[in-house]
């Protein structure tokens, strides 16, 4: 298969995106503006996100297709009501994490957004767990546009009333253009906003409307340095096969009833880490002066012991200085822990750090 | 000042007796993205034609700089070091790397001058 290009390619072309390949797609990793203003505009204005690149899972079955997600994430599938969302991941037989996701509950089962560069795979390790009665379908002739920053509700208001209603993590059908599109108030960047599923058709009519109220594109360099300051991971980075949700600082995301119950993969294995801790954990990175300490720089203690490494390090434009997170050793995982970062051979102080680094509050 | 000549790496060099100005040229900036940390070489150090003398980091990446021409570090401009993001606006000028007391002024003529630099540019995109 040769590099795909979404819907909206040409349209990211003629707003000067430089592209990059990422995850089998061509796409745009800043645009004329460059990355920290589009951070900057993405948190003091609003910024539209093409994230058409991943996956819009769509499954469809009865009360049996919630015993047969409920195997592979551990959420509390049976009491999501319609139209709420929570983010969960994909666990393969030892716990660890296949993919993270957003998993939103619909009238006819569920919708699932997976990454661009694990959909292919996910589909594969679910249908395994389906039976016949579960129809499921990743429909690729649906875009997704992220539409993030503290204006965002006023713009999409105008185009779309009703969406200023919906609280975090919840979505609902809306009707645009005489089409029916499904809109949901969440995303990856800490701020308010929207994500919305429209038709390859009409996408670049909405993007039209968002571009003349002043929205800017932004790329995925943007979207990383946003979603690092904002604490949360990325796939393939802070997340892998190897790690589980409780290394991953990301126990919250497992439903509490399903935490004692169990029932899905690796539950032996996380339920033991709950009890007595994991030795390895997440932790958010503050690194002292300028120096950025960027994926796979090891970390020290202050004694010099190596204790971990760092999956995620830029320049964050709100704080106005170098973020990371990492793994350590979980006894040096405690906020204000003292550590030395290795950078070009040179070991430079840094802090256990709280996440998020730049803190918003979301619509409840 | 002597004219500027330019490396295929991309960065400029011009001669005021011995001593040498070395940067980044507008086309690296313009590649790299936004400037947001600047490492620069300490009086004193030696540096040979291409050796690694500096770093410069993107949001994206980080990038070595190389000194187009062999010689002793006089200075390293920390202006940058204080402000990486002025390298973005004036790469070519104040915002200089670093100078050298140069050893050998015939290094020089294996450089580019403005107008082959600007041609390799575009024959070199990326």
């Amino acid at each position: 298969m040769g590099v795909q290009k979404t819907a909206l390619y040409d349209l990211h072309k003629s707003l000067g995106a430089k592209f990059v390949p990422f995850a089998g797609y061509e796409m745009p990793i800043q645009y004329k503006d460059g990355i920290v203003k589009e951070h900057i505009s993405t948190r003091t204005h609003a910024g539209f996100f093409d994230v058409s690149h991943m996956g819009q899972f769509f499954l469809e079955g009865d009360e049996t297709l919630i015993e047969a997600l409920e195997k592979i994430i551990p959420s509390d599938l049976k009491s999501l009501k319609v139209n709420h969302s929570k983010y969960s991941f994909l666990l393969n037989d030892n716990g660890g994490i296949i993919d993270d996701l957003i998993v939103t509950k619909t009238n006819k089962g569920f919708c699932i957004i997976l990454n661009a560069a694990c959909k292919e795979n996910d589909i594969k390790h679910i249908s395994r767990f389906l039976g016949k009665n579960h129809k499921y379908l990743l429909n690729n002739d649906l875009s997704l546009i992220a539409l993030q920053g503290p204006k965002s509700v006023e713009i999409l208001e105008k185009l779309i009333p009703g969406v200023s209603e919906l609280k975090f993590m919840t979505g609902n059908n809306f009707s645009y253009d005489s089409e029916s599109l499904y809109i949901t108030r969440s995303g990856y960047t800490g701020e308010d906003g929207f994500e919305i599923s429209i038709s390859n058709k009409k996408v670049k009519k909405l993007i039209d409307f968002l571009i003349k109220n002043k929205v800017k594109p932004i790329g995925l360099g943007a979207r990383d340095t946003l979603r690092l300051e904002a604490g949360l991971c990325l796939y393939g980075h802070d997340l892998n096969e190897k790690i589980n949700p409780v290394e991953a600082n990301l126990k919250w995301a497992i439903a509490k009833k399903r935490k004692e119950v169990g029932g899905f993969n690796g539950w032996r294995k996380i339920k033991n880490l709950l009890t007595n801790g994991s030795e390895k954990i997440r932790v958010g990175i503050k690194p002292e002066g300028k120096v950025i300490a960027r994926e796979n720089t090891k970390i020290f203690s202050s004694n010099d012991e190596e204790i971990g490494f760092v999956t995620s390090g830029t320049f964050g434009p709100s704080v106005n200085g170098p973020v990371a997170m990492g793994y350590v050793k979980s006894k040096f995982s405690e906020i204000g822990t003292s550590l030395q970062l290795e950078v070009r051979g040179k070991k430079y102080g840094g802090k256990v750090s709280e996440l998020p680094f730049y803190k918003k509050s979301y619509v409840k | 000042m002597s004219e500027k000549k330019f490396s295929k790496k991309h960065e400029w060099v011009s001669l005021e007796g011995d001593i040498a100005t070395v940067g980044i040229t507008k086309h690296a900036t313009e590649m790299l993205g936004d400037i947001v940390f600047v490492e620069v070489p300490d009086a004193g150090k030696s540096i040979e034609k291409e050796g690694q003398a500096a770093v410069v980091e993107s949001t994206k990446a980080a990038s070595d700089v190389y000194s187009p021409i062999s010689g002793e570090v006089t200075e390293g401009n920390k202006t940058i070091v204080d402000d990486p993001g002025s390298v973005n606006g004036d790469p070519e000028g104040a915002s200089w790397f670093f100078k050298l007391k140069i050893k050998d002024k015939g290094e020089l003529e294996s450089l580019m001058s403005k107008d082959e630099y600007d041609k390799f540019c575009k024959e070199n995109p990326n």
